[in-house]
């Protein structure tokens, strides 16, 4: 079914999160902060340094419209930087809060997710991710469902396979991991035909692990 | 879905109607009765024709409903698109159960011809029958010598099954097959596929003990889905090589003139062939490379390779292709090491690829070949350097010393020999059950020299390159590891 003939919506940053780590993919803890104070609580329990984001249904390009702090290292920094993003928040955006996680460290990047194409239906995509990822276009699709053998596979088709082994000092990346998202992102689309699309940008390399600190889910209304 | 009854009666048919046979040889009406003929068909033949004129010695009637009832199972229908229905329902009322319709005039040609298609196989579907094309090129069956074609050639016999969605790369396919040797079960032009699909005809291939590949080329699918999920069902027990049109945009463009198809993103129907098992091919020579190998080589049970060759240079450009593969040129084991010194000078390579270095004597050749390919660390072989002997034979022989000076003797030694590679190559490969590859250039360079035309009496492919070679196996290989990883 092609996405573009239904109309769709696009699920918060916090709930897509909640619906894809229901199926096992693996996101950084975060938490949600009506205020400066309480991030900056929460900033604290989950141990600097951290991330602040503005979280809100409507909002989809944070990055482009300046609504994520980076690499806060102390409760007072996140305490401005969650009264900036809230003076950022418009009308438009509804209901807004600020979202709290560790800043995940990593030098490479991936991107994973689900999109819908109009022979095939749901698709479950890996591929290179970073800001050269566009332009290197290494990406690797199968439809839904797959299953572990599907997995294996796709991570073996990346053409950047150099990228998947040890590097600058960081432990090859943890191919079981990496597989459970691509298991995951298929059993939520099988278990949920409202998806339409998903997308886990960026989905850092951590110590080998792959973390997903972003991730926006769009489903049919 | 057609039935298996009625792709017997397309695919081996007791007698074919052609019907509007034509006394002019640039018609379709009697190219495809001439080749029906001269193909050696084993069955009866009829033909119709309005004013009842004899046709390269059939005298045909001017009806249908003058041919006797049950003779007939396949009409070849060469007529207007409007006397089709009639047509249909006259053959219908002689026992005929498929049709192969040439006829222009429908889905391709507007919207009074979509109506038109729609009216025809709802008539095929109230008649019991199969209906392919229409618009399409012809049919073709080797087991009974079946060349139902408005166009050449008529392929030799062989396990390839092909169906397209274009007709022309039919003949393509063929042609290949003509040069190479390698030879066709069955081969179809889907035409408009208005009722039965290149889907259809690779799942009846996938039944049918005289296949076994399947070949296609696709442009445009409705459902792409669908598609995979069918030949997901013959990659099972059988391999089936595609090759798709419209890869890029630019060729998206094209397809959707030409098949009026949805476009969807390559990597899509990459990954999806990678799930269903399916041998994607990039190129037409590609493709016919791959399924010649499946129809004539063992399936190899690992991705570990020997090169062998009788001089260097060959020996590094293909280990430099197979890097580029799945496949694994190997360390060669200690024991086989020594085993090979047993049979050539020091100076041999004692690496892979193995180079003969020219210290070959006159058994040497098959002997480290059997002994490669008996190891039990060797899946398979690619076989470099055969026909080198004769090409020099060729230049005595026609030079102006022939037959004297000892030529003629050397020149039939060498051909001997070339020839005696050959069958060691296939014989060997039969009895390990490893598939062993054959590449000269001399293929298509020479292909009456002893070493390829050899390689062709043994059934096989002579591949013209190296890379051919590797390409072909790195296929078989990807097949067979999905079978493996997809048994139970």
């Amino acid at each position: 079914m092609p996405a573009d003939t239904d109309s769709t919506t696009t699920l918060s940053e916090s709930e897509s999160k909640r619906l894809l780590a229901s199926f096992g993919v693996p996101i950084a803890e975060e938490r949600l902060a009506p205020d400066p104070d309480a991030a900056a609580e929460a900033a604290e329990a989950i141990g600097f340094p951290v991330v602040v984001k503005l979280n809100g249904d409507n909002i989809a390009h944070k990055t482009e419209r300046g609504l994520v702090r980076l690499d806060l290292g102390d409760a007072d920094a996140v305490r401005r930087a969650g009264a900036d993003l809230l003076g950022l928040a418009t009308a438009e955006d509804g209901e807004v809060a600020l979202l709290v996680a560790p800043l995940v460290r990593g030098s490479r990047e991936l991107i994973a997710g689900l999109a819908t194409d109009p022979q095939f239906g749901i698709t479950v995509m890996l591929g290179v991710g970073g800001i050269l990822a566009e332009a290197i276009g290494d990406v690797v699709l199968r439809m839904v469902p797959i299953d572990r053998i599907d997995a294996d596979d796709m991570i073996d088709d990346l053409a950047t396979q150099a990228l998947l082994a040890e590097f600058r000092g960081e432990p090859p990346v943890d191919r079981d991991a990496l597989a459970a998202v691509l298991l995951g992102l298929s059993a939520a689309a099988e278990a949920d035909p409202r998806i339409v699309s998903a997308d886990l940008n960026p989905l850092i390399v951590s110590d080998g692990r792959p973390i997903a600190v972003d991730a926006l889910v769009e489903v049919r209304d | 879905m057609p039935t298996l009854d009625q792709f017997r009666a397309l695919f081996e048919p007791r007698g074919v109607v052609v019907a509007g046979a034509s006394t002019h040889p640039g018609k379709f009406g009697f190219v495809s009765l001439h080749n029906l003929l001269s193909a050696g068909y084993q069955g009866k033949v009829f033909a119709t024709n309005l004013a009842g004129e004899e046709v390269l010695g059939i005298q045909t009637v001017p009806s249908v409903l003058d041919i006797p009832e049950g003779e007939a199972d396949l009409v070849f229908v060469c007529t207007p698109s409007a006397a089709n229905p009639q047509l249909l329902r006259d053959c219908a009322s002689r026992g005929i159960t498929a049709a192969f319709i040439t006829s222009a005039g429908y889905g391709e040609a507007g919207d009074e011809g979509r109506a038109a298609e729609e009216e025809l196989v709802a008539l095929a579907e109230e008649l019991g029958m199969l209906i392919a094309g229409p618009n399409g090129q012809g049919v073709v069956s080797t087991p009974v010598g079946l060349c139902a074609q408005i166009v050449a050639p008529n392929p030799p016999a062989g396990r390839i099954g092909v169906a397209s969605q274009s007709g022309n790369f039919v003949s393509s396919f063929m042609n290949f097959g003509v040069a190479s040797g390698i030879g066709f079960s069955r081969g179809i032009s889907a035409g408009n596929a208005a009722m039965t699909t290149v889907a259809d005809y690779l799942e009846y291939y996938g039944q049918d003990p005289a296949t076994a590949v399947g070949l296609a080329y696709v442009e445009g699918l409705t459902d792409g889905r669908g598609f995979l999920e069918r030949l997901r069902g013959v990659t099972a027990h059988k391999p089936v090589v595609v090759v798709k049109g419209g890869a890029t945009s630019g060729g998206q463009r094209a397809a959707a003139s030409h098949t009026g198809s949805l476009a969807t993103d390559d990597r899509v129907f990459d990954g999806a062939c990678r799930q269903a098992g399916i041998t994607r091919a990039k190129t037409i020579d590609e493709a016919f490379d791959a399924a010649a190998s499946f129809a004539t080589q063992p399936l190899p049970r690992g991705n570990r390779v020997v090169v062998l060759t009788t001089a260097g240079g060959w020996g590094v450009v293909t280990a430099d292709a197979i890097a580029q593969t799945s496949l694994e040129l190997i360390t060669l084991p200690e024991d086989l090491l020594a085993q090979i010194d047993t049979k050539l000078p020091p100076r041999w390579s004692r690496n892979n690829p193995v180079d003969l270095a020219g210290g070959e004597t006159r058994d040497t050749i098959p002997e480290v070949m059997a002994m490669v390919a008996e190891h039990p660390d060797v899946d398979a072989i690619i076989y470099l350097g055969l026909g080198i002997q004769s090409n020099q034979a060729k230049l005595m022989r026609t030079g102006s010393f022939y037959p004297d000076h000892g030529l003629e003797r050397i020149v039939d030694y060498h051909e001997r020999q070339d020839a005696r590679f050959a069958q060691a190559a296939a014989e060997i490969s039969e009895r390990t059950g490893k598939p062993i590859l054959t590449a000269t250039e001399l293929a298509v360079a020479d292909p009456e020299n002893a070493g390829p035309a050899t390689v062709r009496a043994t059934g096989r492919m002579c591949y013209p390159t190296s890379h051919r070679a590797v390409t072909a196996l790195d296929h078989m290989w990807r097949y067979a590891r999905f079978r493996s990883r997809r048994a139970g």
